[in-house]
């Protein structure tokens, strides 16, 4: 498992080390059932704030990906498809924004956009 | 969540400078620092946490334990390290330890064999050969031996180098694993609380400005950068402080998302250092007289 933090990203850090764990529970790096490293001893690893382990442990404990058992750590919950799908969703959604605002920058229609769209979607076929 | 110090309404006055109205409660299991600029009441705040000041009015409490009943018991449980050198020149780090582990139930041979080896100590050397790094180290080994719950430390970064600083954070960062201990230090030095600090006192001329986590700063206070133009008196009173120039303006605010309302895409919105935040209170301040 990796987690790579940017001192100067405009995201949170917690949100950083929120987004990378989820990245690895989707992409079943990180298996069911398989215990996280406990948030002290992720803190001193990335050298953050102890409540920025915290916080991140708590929105993947909110959001369904984590959840912990007092005195014993945070493991990872069994992923139910239905999770899994809307999350990668919404992964998509977020980049094709990306390539619709590059694209209007630079004056290319919608027509023009998904003529590339369908190009490149059959040329990975 | 238990708090591990308490100062409620506590006032000090001194010749030409008051601590006023002053109220903390420090969070047990998490590292707080205390910030502020020179003079404006850190010293006296630790001295008062310690005992070695007594506030005119208002209390201060320790584990929940007043000092005029259980001096001795809170002590017992502190670790404290001072910005100066408490530790007797003329006398070797061995000869030290003799004297001070008298003063402690709980001292422990074995943890401190392990931070003078972890530092590099000498044990025989006599402490007025001691660079700077080296003496804060050994201040730092006699507050860490003896199982204190609560470590204190008055600018404990101050005059020593990035690569000592970086290690010191390590080192807390390892103490903090066991959950039950709690960090209260002072600085100056701010970048050094983004690695370590879970919340942060801010103290100005006196007074407790705010109490607030990492995260709570980060999603309440913004530097706002735009033209002139932007600007009129009715929108500077939204900002703690302005700085302007002859090309624009830079501003703090502590109200992000409603900066965000009415700025829009027209100003440039970045996440404020402490250091920001101290800047801009302190002018603040000054312009609001």
């Amino acid at each position: 498992m990796q987690i790579i933090i940017s001192n100067s990203s405009k995201q949170h850090i917690y949100e950083q080390i929120y987004e990378q764990l989820k990245t690895s529970i989707l992409s079943n790096e990180l298996e069911a059932g398989q215990s996280l490293p406990s948030m002290r001893q992720l803190a001193k690893d990335l050298n953050v704030s102890l409540i920025t382990t915290k916080r991140a442990y708590e929105e993947l404990e909110k959001t369904g990906f984590i959840y912990s058992i007092v005195g014993k750590g945070s493991f990872v919950s069994e992923q139910n498809s239905e999770m899994v799908k809307e999350a990668k969703m919404k992964g998509i959604e977020e980049q094709l924004l990306t390539a619709i605002r590059n694209s209007k920058d630079i004056g290319i229609s919608l027509t023009e956009l998904k003529e590339l769209l369908t190009i490149l979607y059959r040329e990975e076929e | 969540m238990e708090n591990i110090i308490e100062l409620k309404n506590v006032h000090k006055s001194f010749k030409g400078f008051d601590i006023k109205n002053f109220s903390i409660a420090v969070k047990k299991g998490f590292v707080t620092g205390f910030i502020g600029g020179n003079g404006v009441g850190k010293s006296t705040t630790i001295k008062m946490i310690m005992n070695l000041l007594q506030p005119d009015s208002g209390t201060v409490s320790v584990f929940g334990l007043n000092y005029k009943e259980h001096e001795k018991e809170i002590k017992q449980r502190i670790g404290f390290v001072y910005d100066e050198n408490i530790l007797y020149d003329h006398l070797s780090l061995n000869q030290m330890k003799d004297i001070v582990k008298h003063a402690y139930e709980n001292w422990d041979d074995h943890l401190f064999n392990h931070y003078v080896e972890l530092f590099d100590l000498p044990l025989k050397k006599k402490i007025k050969t001691f660079s700077k790094g080296m003496m804060m180290k050994a201040s730092l080994t006699m507050a860490l031996s003896h199982h204190a719950e609560l470590i204190i430390m008055d600018e404990p970064t101050s005059g020593l180098d990035p690569i000592f600083r970086r290690e010191l954070l390590e080192i807390l960062h390892q103490l903090m694993q066991d959950g039950d201990k709690t960090i209260f230090f002072s600085t100056h030095i701010t970048t050094d609380l983004d690695m370590i600090a879970d919340y942060i006192t801010f103290i100005h001329n006196g007074e407790h400005i705010f109490t607030k986590d990492l995260i709570e700063i980060e999603e309440e206070y913004a530097i706002v950068k735009g033209g002139l133009e932007l600007l009129d008196r009715e929108i500077e009173q939204e900002f703690l402080a302005v700085r302007k120039s002859n090309y624009g303006f830079e501003a703090l605010t502590a109200n992000k998302g409603r900066a965000e309302e009415v700025f829009g895409d027209m100003v440039i919105m970045e996440k404020p250092t402490l250091e920001d935040i101290m800047y801009y209170t302190k002018k603040g301040a000054e312009q609001h007289v």
